[in-house]
């Protein structure tokens, strides 16, 4: 088992920093433990049972830091990780971007643990991936799909008394379900900090279902398009902005958040003025830890209000040249919704297109932000408030800046990935050609 | 302290905890010790034990892997280091056929105890399995060799040169993209080094030590009063060399519009090259959307070979065992049945090779203990092969392995991955000035860029890192927000001419991902420049 407590870590990593005799001494202690069940075919093709645990030092005189790893837990190795982490930063060449090391820092507990997730066992899994299995062979289909669950912990100390400890789990499922003539095929992933809110059965149905759903899919020209993107899809594509969210890169010039002229675009109204972000490490649908890897407290932040850009994250190092608080941007991004469900979304659009997910999204141009990819696995005409027919897949050509300024509605927030993401309505989502995929 | 530790020392660890996707744990040993690898009778000892436990507890099959791996990543930024980073990572999996199913379980405590209970463990997930296991796996038959090495022909093991030299190397680079007019520059060496060990049932006991390396940088021109940037890459290719790839000699040059490279790289003519086209690319004109021929150079298109050539023709994904992950593939096994698919044209000649030398996927055996090969997959543009593993043979009535197995980790298991895919050379002499001079409306386009295709492999799109504009047989200027988009079928069968043997180089990646949980391997792809006429171009410029 590679899961120690608060207590059996802070004993390893007292001990650790105690053999320092460097000016300063930073050490890190994570460990994991996990299974898997991959299947396609409707048979088992791959299962596993991981466990590790590593120690991270890192050694500074002056400016000169060096770093070491290790895997063994005894008195000797770990000395000896410590002296290769000094020799190491005798060794280094200066950085001049090095930050005094952080005091003690106050820290609330966060909620990511939960104890089913972490009693998951090899038959757990199997169970319910037969729950799964059983859906697609009484229907006649073809699923593949992934189970995993891992609980780990992750813990630093530092030699100026900084001491942080988190604890969490997590189980993601996800299913690809297919027609036995490859003419439809379905999607659903989910992941949860808690077992008992995975229901593999519930969600296998909905992917059985957009599998039967989208069989002799229609070709529709590309072009602009109303679409109604599912939270899944919605967070595909989203995803590559919130990385765009540094002061850095905005400050040097080479983000879609630099001002012409020089400057960020830090207050200025980006997107339209329904959309709001923000992230909160104490939600309780999607908890995350509440300190940053170098320590640093992660606090409910506000990155867009009604549209403007309220913050963007700073480092310890840029922040401290350009005279503000650092803020380390969080995991877990939450947008803020309305009440409607997907299917009320659906209702409420004349003409438009539903995307289950988005595939192979990749940059195409960084200036704006503009992503190229394809929908997958589910993509549905819509017409006066009804689904009317499967069509085929579209790649799209869009920068998620331009979609957030064009959305017109928002739904009910749900979990998805690693973000808290309501359906949405976009107008003039741009579809550049078509794909025979399926 | 020996000369060969410090050397190795001086970048042992910094940096690791900058990098979180390398693996970073491993027992401590002697660096010296590293380098030269563990003694194989060890490892033939250790091995026996699981192999013995495996089938003590019921296992029809079993095969163990025991690896050393090493990654040193030197990377820098403007006139800093920003990190050196040596990891390691060593410990031994093991992977068992019971009751039909196939069982894995990996440690990192690499003692016998640990491995006989690990063997165990293997065992006990794939009789767990089985409850719900369909058609039972069935494992083409393959001869053991007994006791056999295999090593990547190096003349410099990047290992042992200094992390000194190193730095100043990309310093230098950093330097060089300053001066000729680059606001801002990022350079990487990245080094690997596989320790492999593999034994089986079968009676393989085969020991491999791969090597490859990835230098690269990027440079970033910035024009504050319009807010425009603009980037260029490294024209180098990953390759499974030593660090001798750093040292390149005149004939390892291409001239032409810029320098490419072939057999080894210089990267602080590249980097020259790069600041001065960055500058020119803030004020090239926008590209008209339409219909072009277009002309790609190795370095570019060895990445749609990647993704429209080498996934389409992994039998797990025509099968459905990617579905849910990288998808499926448009080249179902009717097609090649028919055995008159014609994925390309006439001058489409792809074949799948472990055997290459210098390039990334090159080793001797792959890690299911297959002795690796080259076969044709496209044959004068017809479909005739796939690529496939031990359990998926018989599906295409091989009677062996084509040996595409492999595993990043030692903690990871096997399963099928790309082996080199390559386009052949043009039968005819033809050089890239030839080919430009028939090209009446057209872009050449140079280096890697923007990539993504569908779940099937139909629909792609694919940027790049210089585009030339090409009118009435002549290149006339740069052009910006260059993407093109097709067919994959469509697109093979507009290629109308490959340049010969003498413009062919390799393109690679060392970083494909694939699988879940998701594993990244290494893999090249060789060519001549060829041409595809007619492909549909669009613009990307867009406001914000």
């Amino acid at each position: 088992m590679a899961i120690l407590s608060k207590e059996e870590a802070q004993a390893i990593l007292k001990k650790v920093v105690g053999f320092s005799k460097a000016d300063f001494c930073e050490v890190s202690l994570r460990g994991s433990d996990g299974g898997n069940i991959r299947y396609a075919r409707n048979a088992v093709s791959t299962a596993g049972q991981i466990s590790t645990m590593s120690l991270g030092v890192s050694s500074t005189y002056g400016k000169k830091t060096g770093s070491a790893t290790i895997n063994e837990f005894d008195d000797a190795s770990l000395e000896k990780v410590v002296r290769r982490a000094e020799e190491l930063a005798m060794l280094a060449p200066e950085n001049p971007e090095f930050m005094p090391l952080l005091g003690p820092q106050t820290f609330p507990e966060s909620k990511t643990f939960n104890a089913n997730t972490a009693a998951m066992t090899p038959d757990t899994r199997a169970e319910m991936v037969g729950k799964s299995l059983g859906v697609s062979k009484a229907a006649g289909l073809d699923a593949a799909g992934f189970l995993e669950n891992s609980t780990n912990f992750n813990s630093i100390m530092n030699s100026k008394g900084l001491f942080a400890y988190n604890k969490g789990t997590n189980v993601s499922f996800s299913v690809t379900v297919r027609n036995k003539q490859g003419t439809g095929s379905g999607y659903i992933e989910q992941d949860f900090n808690d077992l008992a809110k995975m229901d593999t059965l519930a969600l296998s149905k909905i992917a059985a279902s957009k599998a039967n759903g989208s069989a002799g899919a229609k070709a529709i020209e590309p072009g602009k398009y109303t679409v109604i993107l599912e939270p899944l899809a919605a967070s595909d594509i989203l995803g590559n902005m919130f990385r765009g969210f540094d002061a850095r890169s905005a400050d040097e010039g080479r983000s879609f958040m630099s001002k012409k002229g020089g400057g960020t675009r830090l207050g200025e109204q980006l997107f339209s003025e329904n959309v709001n972000i923000y992230s909160d490490p104490m939600n309780a649908e999607i908890p995350s830890s509440t300190w940053s890897g170098d320590g640093l407290p992660v606090k409910r932040t506000q990155w867009v209000e009604k549209g403007v850009v309220k913050n963007l994250a700073y480092s310890r190092f840029w922040a401290s040249k350009k005279g503000v608080e650092p803020l380390p941007f969080s995991r877990g991004v939450i947008i803020e919704g309305g009440t409607q469900s997907l299917a009320e979304l659906i209702k409420s659009t004349e003409k438009g297109i539903l995307v289950t997910r988005f595939w192979y999204i990749r940059s195409v141009d960084p200036q704006t932000l503009l992503l190229t990819g394809l929908t997958r696995d589910g993509t549905f005409y819509i017409e006066n408030g009804e689904i009317k027919f499967p069509i085929k897949n579209f790649r799209f050509n869009e920068s998620p800046v331009i979609m957030l300024n064009n959305v017109e509605a928002l739904g009910k927030p749900v979990r998805t990935g690693s973000g808290l993401i309501p359906p949405m309505k976009i107008r003039d989502f741009t579809f550049t050609s078509l794909s025979d995929a399926i | 302290m020996k000369r060969k530790d410090f050397l190795y020392l001086s970048g042992m660890g910094m940096g690791a905890l900058m990098l979180p996707n390398l693996s970073a744990f491993g027992t401590p040993i002697d660096p010296l010790q590293a380098l030269d690898g563990v003694d194989v009778r060890i490892k033939k000892e250790l091995a026996d034990v699981a192999l013995n436990a495996a089938k003590s507890k019921g296992a029809s099959y079993a095969d163990i892997r025991i690896g050393r791996y090493l990654n040193q990543f030197v990377a820098t930024r403007e006139k800093q280091v920003q990190g050196v980073a040596n990891t390691e990572s060593y410990g031994v999996g093991i992977r068992v056929l019971a009751d039909g199913c196939w069982g894995f379980a990996a440690t990192n405590n690499v003692t016998k105890d640990a491995i006989a209970k690990a063997a165990e463990q293997a065992v006990a997930v794939a009789k767990a399995n089985a409850k719900i296991q369909g058609e039972p796996v069935q494992l083409a038959p393959q001869k053991g060799y007994g006791e056999v090495s295999w090593k990547t022909p190096i003349e410099i093991n990047s290992f042992e040169v200094p992390v000194k030299e190193k730095v100043d190397l990309l310093l230098n680079v950093n330097d060089i993209a300053l001066q000729n007019g680059a606001n801002f520059v990022n350079s990487v060496i990245f080094a690997v080094n596989e320790q492999k060990y593999f034994a089986s049932t079968d009676g393989s006991y085969i020991d491999q030590d791969v090597h490859r390396i990835y230098p690269n940088f990027n440079v970033t021109k910035i024009d504050r009063a319009s807010g425009q940037f603009k980037t260029r890459n490294s024209l180098s290719s990953p390759m499974g060399k030593g660090y001798e790839y750093m040292h390149a000699r005149p004939e390892d040059k291409v001239s032409g519009i810029v320098t490419r490279y072939k057999g080894r790289y210089d990267m602080l003519e590249d980097v020259k090259e790069a600041a001065r086209v960055a500058s020119e690319k803030i004020k090239a004109k926008s590209v008209e959307p339409g219909k072009y021929d277009l002309v790609l150079d190795p370095s570019h298109l060895w990445l749609t070979i990647h993704e429209s050539v080498g996934h389409p023709t992994e039998l797990d994904r025509v099968l459905g065992y990617e579905a849910n992950y990288a998808g499926t593939s448009f080249l179902t096994l009717d097609k090649w049945e028919s055995k008159k698919f014609k994925f390309g044209s006439d001058k489409v000649n792809i074949v799948a090779d472990k055997t290459q030398v210098g390039s990334l996927g090159a080793v001797g055996y792959d890690d299911e203990g297959v002795k690796c090969k080259k076969w044709d997959l496209i044959k004068d543009g017809v479909l005739v092969n796939y690529q496939a593993i031990r359990d998926q043979a018989h599906i295409i009535g091989l009677t062996e392995s084509q040996g595409c197995c492999y595993s990043q980790g030692w903690d990871d298991v096997q399963f099928q991955r790309m082996a080199n895919v390559s386009l052949q050379p043009g039968k005819e002499k033809l050089s890239v000035d030839d080919m430009i001079k028939n090209v009446e409306k057209g872009i050449y386009i140079i280096g890697d860029g923007s990539f993504s295709i569908d779940q099937q492999r139909y629909n792609f799109q694919f940027g790049g890192q210089i585009f030339y504009e090409i009118k009435e047989g002549k290149i006339v200027g740069m052009l910006n927000d260059v993407s093109y988009q097709a067919n994959t079928q469509e697109f093979w069968n507009s290629c109308n001419a490959v340049c010969d043997e003498s413009d062919y180089r390799l393109g690679g990646s060392f970083n494909d991902g694939k699988g879940q949980p998701s594993q990244s391997s290494a893999v090249s792809h060789g060519s001549s420049t060829a041409r595809f006429n007619g492909v549909n171009v669009i613009n990307t410029a867009r406001k914000i």
